[in-house]
């Protein structure tokens, strides 16, 4: 086992298992996400629980951290790799005849990924953070010194979705995602070897999953967007 | 002077073993002092490179391909025959060689062939151990076709790529012993000579192809594995590179050339279509298991298929010329390579040929579909009365034994075969002529080999299909192992041989002066210009039939054409880079010498016998009139040509041919 | 018809290098790719220039040795053929063709558009083989029965014919469909089982060695190879592999 991640498959196994670690997240930050849609105070209560359960926080929290980082930087790494796999590039290539366009382009649909996990992390992580282990409020309330003044999390999202650019920037962000996902799904499961009977129907799963979560995203975004515009 | 064959003694069903119990060997410790030179990296040079590699020897591979497993066995399509009797259809080592000596039309060496038939099931057996994935039946054993010429299913496949397998099998054994370093691999580097010392062979002058540097290697012994010199027919079935030279220049050191004019035209290749034309693409012989040969029987429908007004499949059955089934009702379409070729040839020379050019027969798959298609809907329980139905599961079938083929039609006739008969014409194919060699396979110059396609051994006048994958194999795994070793047993104290010597001087100045004169000459024409003239020659008059009209102009037409290459050759570029031109003009140099030497040996050979063909020998009367005529009592033997210049002053050694073990007949496949 | 060409056109290994344009007419549809070289060279040779280099052998896509990068695609717009058996019906009159070497690290150039593919000889050395001797002296043929959906994949991946399109095209120069082919071809056989982990590990080092990029699972090597070879064999070699890792 030793040296693994120096060999080239060995690399690629580590990718594998990383995104789809990552993508297990992901149905699960949907998950909890579309409660915002259907119900404030479940969605309330569950990211209560999440952010303040010492499992998640001390041990899938960090987990989780490092899976990004480790898929970024060896999504890097190779990328980097495979560009001096050929010095002297063609004057003519016709790569859409043999290839997806997802597939050829996972770095820059990676990098937006990238931009956007910042913003993101600009936008809840940090606050959360902040709020959290510096000021040292566990309380989730809006005003940490009233109990009845109900649970902040919603309200922090809904405050988020109130620009237009910000929403916007969010719709790109999923639509590049789910781009990155409908190659990265299925390669993820090629990677690690699974390419047998199945893989027909896990390949429209994998359409299906790459399509469904981020447009799920997306209309989570739009809804409180035009819930705000209308209001 | 009569050529010895060095045969051992014996009932022929022992002498192999017997030799084998008798011959001197090398022990293991001596092995590693003995350099091996293996010049041709195809199933004969492949197999025997690893195998005296792994018997201890120090193996240096020559090839002039970017990579050993480029060599051209690598397009062999049909399958390799094997004495297995897998099929319990009465196959045996005895029919084997029965089936081989006829087929050759009896010109070739017992004995050699006898051993052939013996280790031919040891090829299998080392094959399949290899990892070479065979053909196999539902219940996991080996599956076995028919081909040409022979009663029983003999022929061990792998799709139509058997010689793509069998060579990536001798690969992956020559790799084992490159990774263990005791094969010293050298691509694209082309012999250019043999370096005899105190008369025997001793080592090589090789060009490296990319570098153009004059090389010297020393050995205790050179094996040639080279391949044919089908290529002097400028279009042939062999690629591009495949060439003479090197059995060319062991010839002009002393090594006999035996039977030169014994080609073997294939039947089944894709017809030619423009003079652009650069080679011949075979469609494996296989095909004529299930497809069926004809031409109109009228000459309106000829003319209306030719204008394009006509469709062949609208020809109705009766209006159908199967010549070979109604000339040889016995083996059908599966008669021997060269009758089914001439038979092609006498159909399109009596204007029946159904393309533009007039040169092409039909191999049609309909019935073959039908039958299947019958066939599996039986099986499948579906209606057999269903015509698109039956067409669809017969095409499966078909596509399933053929379907590379098929495909490789498509692409370059351009038009369906499932839907429409093939087009194909007889094509140069394979040389049964080669280096003469003894029974230890050693040529007339002591320590210099000569193995495969390269030799003349084992098939005398007519090669027969699927059988030389098993010479090649079985010269290279099994043969030349054991007789190369009696010969080396002699070296053991020899010591390295060294390459600082006079002859080693000689023979390079020898090809730096050849090379320095192409460069240097200012001439008018390209090299295929040249080649692309003998090859008319030598198809036209040297082809599949020939007479002494013929022959001895296209002796004078080489000569004066020779002459004129030395003149106007024209060869860009220089020495010490990659240069195309510069290579092929000292193979076509060699090819007409070769050529000559060809028409000479034809004309010489005053009978038909195999697939050489002439006019004037054949049956006047009875059965079997206007088939070949043999003449056992004059030329039953190999013609084995010494050296002495000029082609025409090539001096005739004979080495007779006796038959004890299998009655001299006249081939019927009636 | 009458086609514009950019050919590279490269003195030796370490010249620069450029593309090149030549004027071909009268070019038939009949021909193949390489047979209109063949012509362009005769003309070049004609008017004194130098004849572009080219790698080919057997002409009927088999040996592997042709190669080029037609178009932007290995072996040009044709499927499941090489470029020997590229047709010219394939271009309209007209055209202008780009005919670049394959280009990757571990594929120098050594002249015009011939490449030196010897790395894919190494990664056969260091364990494209069953080891067994060729004494002869082996069981049977037909004692160990294979099963045949598993003897035809096994010949499937065997069918490679090792001219590097799948190198040439991917856009990370990566060799995992020939050494996933290769790796195939024996992990699939009850011959090639007993030493699958030593050759999963030791071809799959010698790859990485030589400077060929990683997969990333484009799939362009399925849709570019002659052969038609599956990326089944890569899933396959990645199986090996991690079996071998954790094994040895």
């Amino acid at each position: 086992m030793s040296g693994i991640l120096n060999s080239s498959i060995g690399r690629k196994f580590a990718m594998a298992l990383s995104a789809l670690f990552l993508m297990f997240f992901l149905l699960q930050h949907f998950a909890i996400n579309i409660l915002s849609v259907f119900s404030p105070e479940t969605f309330n209560s569950t990211s209560h629980f999440m952010g303040t359960f010492p499992l998640v926080q001390y041990v899938l929290q960090p987990v989780l951290i490092f899976g990004v980082i480790f898929h970024f930087v060896m999504g890097f790494v190779l990328e980097i790799r495979n560009n001096k796999a050929r010095e002297v590039s063609y004057a003519k290539n016709n790569g859409g005849a043999n290839s997806t366009w997802m597939s050829r382009n996972m770095i820059w649909s990676g990098l937006a990924i990238l931009a956007f996990i910042c913003l993101h992390f600009y936008d809840f992580w940090f606050p959360e953070i902040n709020t959290k282990f510096i000021q040292g409020d566990m309380t989730g309330l809006i005003d940490p010194n009233n109990a009845d003044s109900g649970f902040r999390y919603f309200e922090e999202l809904q405050h988020k979705f109130e620009s237009h650019v910000r929403t916007i920037i969010y719709v790109i962000a999923f639509v590049l995602l789910a781009l990155h996902l409908l190659h990265g799904f299925n390669s993820a499961f090629q990677s690690v070897g699974a390419n047998n009977k199945y893989t027909k129907g896990l390949k429209n799963f994998g359409k299906l999953y790459a399509i469904i979560i981020p447009l799920g995203f997306i209309f989570i975004a739009i809804f409180h967007h035009l819930k705000h515009v209308l209001s | 002077m009569a050529l010895d064959s060095k045969t051992p003694k014996g009932p022929i069903a022992d002498k192999w073993t017997n030799y084998k119990n008798k011959i001197d060997l090398v022990n293991p410790a001596n092995k590693r002092n003995i350099d091996v030179i293996v010049v041709g990296t195809g199933l004969a040079g492949g197999s025997a490179a690893a195998t005296l590699a792994e018997l201890g020897y120090n193996v240096k591979a020559f090839c002039f391909q970017d990579s050993p497993r480029r060599a051209h066995s690598i397009a062999a399509q049909g399958g390799i025959n094997a004495a297995k009797n897998y099929q319990g259809d009465g196959d045996s080592t005895y029919r084997l060689f029965y089936d081989t000596v006829k087929g050759g039309d009896y010109r070739s060496r017992e004995a050699n062939v006898y051993r052939l038939a013996e280790v031919s099931a040891n090829i299998i057996d080392q094959c399949v151990a290899q990892g070479v994935p065979f053909a196999r039946e539902y219940g996991g054993l080996l599956d076995n076709r028919s081909f040409g010429g022979v009663l029983v299913s003999r022929t061990f496949y792998a799709a139509g790529q058997t010689g793509q397998q069998l060579l990536l099998g001798a690969y992956s054994a020559m790799n084992r012993q490159i990774g263990r370093g005791k094969i010293k691999m050298y691509n694209r580097h082309e012999m250019l000579d043999v370096v005899k010392v105190d008369g025997k062979a001793r080592g090589i002058i090789t060009r490296n192809l990319i570098t153009g540097e004059i090389e010297r290697h020393s050995a205790h012994a050179v094996v040639l594995g080279t391949g044919g010199y089908g290529n002097v027919f400028f279009l042939s079935t062999n690629a591009m590179g495949s060439n003479v030279t090197a059995a060319w220049k062991a010839h002009k050191r002393g090594a006999y050339f035996a039977n030169p004019c014994y080609t073997q035209i294939h039947p089944t290749c894709i017809p030619v279509s423009g003079d652009h034309q650069s080679k011949l693409t075979l469609m494996s012989e296989s095909l004529r298991n299930d497809g069926r040969i004809w031409v109109p029987k009228n000459m309106k429908d000829v003319e209306a298929i030719r204008n394009k007004t006509l469709k062949p499949t609208q020809i109705a059955e009766g209006d159908r010329d199967y010549y070979l089934e109604r000339r040889y009702p016995a083996f059908g379409n599966l008669v021997p390579r060269d009758v089914a070729s001439r038979a092609a040839k006498e159909r399109c020379d009596a204007g029946y040929g159904v393309n533009a050019t007039g040169e092409a027969v039909y191999l049609d798959f309909a019935s073959a579909i039908q039958r299947y298609g019958k066939e599996q809907a039986t099986i499948k329980g579906l209606d057999v009365n269903d015509a698109a139905l039956i067409k669809k599961l017969g095409q499966e079938v078909v596509k399933n034994k053929y379907g590379n083929l098929f495909q490789m039609y498509n692409k370059i006739v351009d038009e369906d075969p499932y839907e429409t008969p093939m087009m194909i014409y007889p094509a140069v194919h394979y040389t049964m002529g080669g280096v003469w060699v003894d029974y230890n396979l050693m040529t007339t110059v002591p320590g210099l080999y000569c193995i495969g396609e390269a030799n003349f051994s084992d098939h005398g006048a007519n090669r027969l299909g699927a059988s030389a994958l098993m010479q090649g194999l079985a010269d290279g795994y099994f043969v030349l192992p054991y007789t190369i070793g009696d010969y080396l047993s002699d070296d053991i104290r020899t010591g390295a041989i060294s390459t600082e010597t006079k002859e080693f001087e000689e023979a390079e100045k020898d090809v730096r002066a050849k090379i320095d004169f192409f460069i240097n000459n200012e001439g008018s024409h390209s090299v295929d210009y040249f080649h692309k003239k003998l090859g008319k020659i030598m198809w036209n008059k040297v082809g599949m039939s020939r007479n002494v009209k013929g022959l001895t102009e296209a002796i004078q037409e080489i000569k004066a054409l020779r002459e004129q290459f030395w003149k106007e050759v024209k060869v860009p570029g220089s020495n010490d880079e990659l240069n195309e031109e510069l290579a092929k003009a000292g193979r076509v140099a060699d090819f007409l010498e070769l050529g000559e030497l060809f028409a000479k040996d034809a004309l010489n050979r005053e009978e038909s016998c195999g697939g050489h063909f002439r006019e004037d020998s054949v049956e006047l009367d009875g059965e079997q009139k206007g088939e070949a005529l043999r003449n056992d009592e004059d030329f039953a033997y190999v013609a084995a040509w010494e050296y002495k210049g000029e082609p025409s002053d090539a001096v005739l050694h004979k080495e007779n041919l006796e038959f004890n073990d299998i009655e001299l007949k006249q081939r019927s496949y009636k | 018809m009458n086609l514009t060409l950019k050919i590279w056109r490269q003195k030796n290994a370490s010249d620069k290098g450029k593309l090149v344009d030549y004027k071909i007419s009268d070019v038939s549809p009949d021909m193949s790719f390489l047979e209109m070289l063949d012509v362009l060279n005769e003309q070049l040779i004609n008017e004194g220039d130098e004849p572009v280099a080219f790698d080919h052998d057997c002409r009927e896509g088999i040996c592997g040795m042709c190669s080029l990068y037609i178009n932007g695609e290995a072996h040009g717009p044709d499927r499941g053929v090489t470029t020997c058996q590229l047709h010219m019906r394939m271009f309209k009159d007209g055209d202008t063709i780009f005919i670049e070497p394959f280009r990757a690290k571990a594929f120098p150039v050594v002249k015009d558009l011939v490449v030196d593919r010897s790395s894919f000889d190494r990664i056969q050395h260091a364990g494209g083989f069953i080891s067994v001797n060729t004494s002869g002296n082996t069981i049977d043929a037909n004692a160990i029965p294979v099963n045949k959906a598993d003897a035809d994949k096994a010949f499937e991946a065997a069918t490679c014919i090792g001219c590097g399109a799948c190198v040439a095209t991917c856009k990370n120069s990566s060799a995992m469909l020939f050494v996933g082919a290769k790796v195939s071809q024996f992990a699939l056989l009850p011959q090639g089982k007993v030493e699958a982990t030593d050759r999963v590990l030791n071809m799959v080092r010698q790859m990485d060695e030589e400077g060929f990029g990683n997969c990333t699972n484009t799939g362009a090597c399925e849709v570019e190879c002659p052969k038609g070879i599956s990326l089944e064999n890569i899933a396959r070699m990645n199986r090996e592999y991690l079996k071998a890792s954790l094994k040895g």
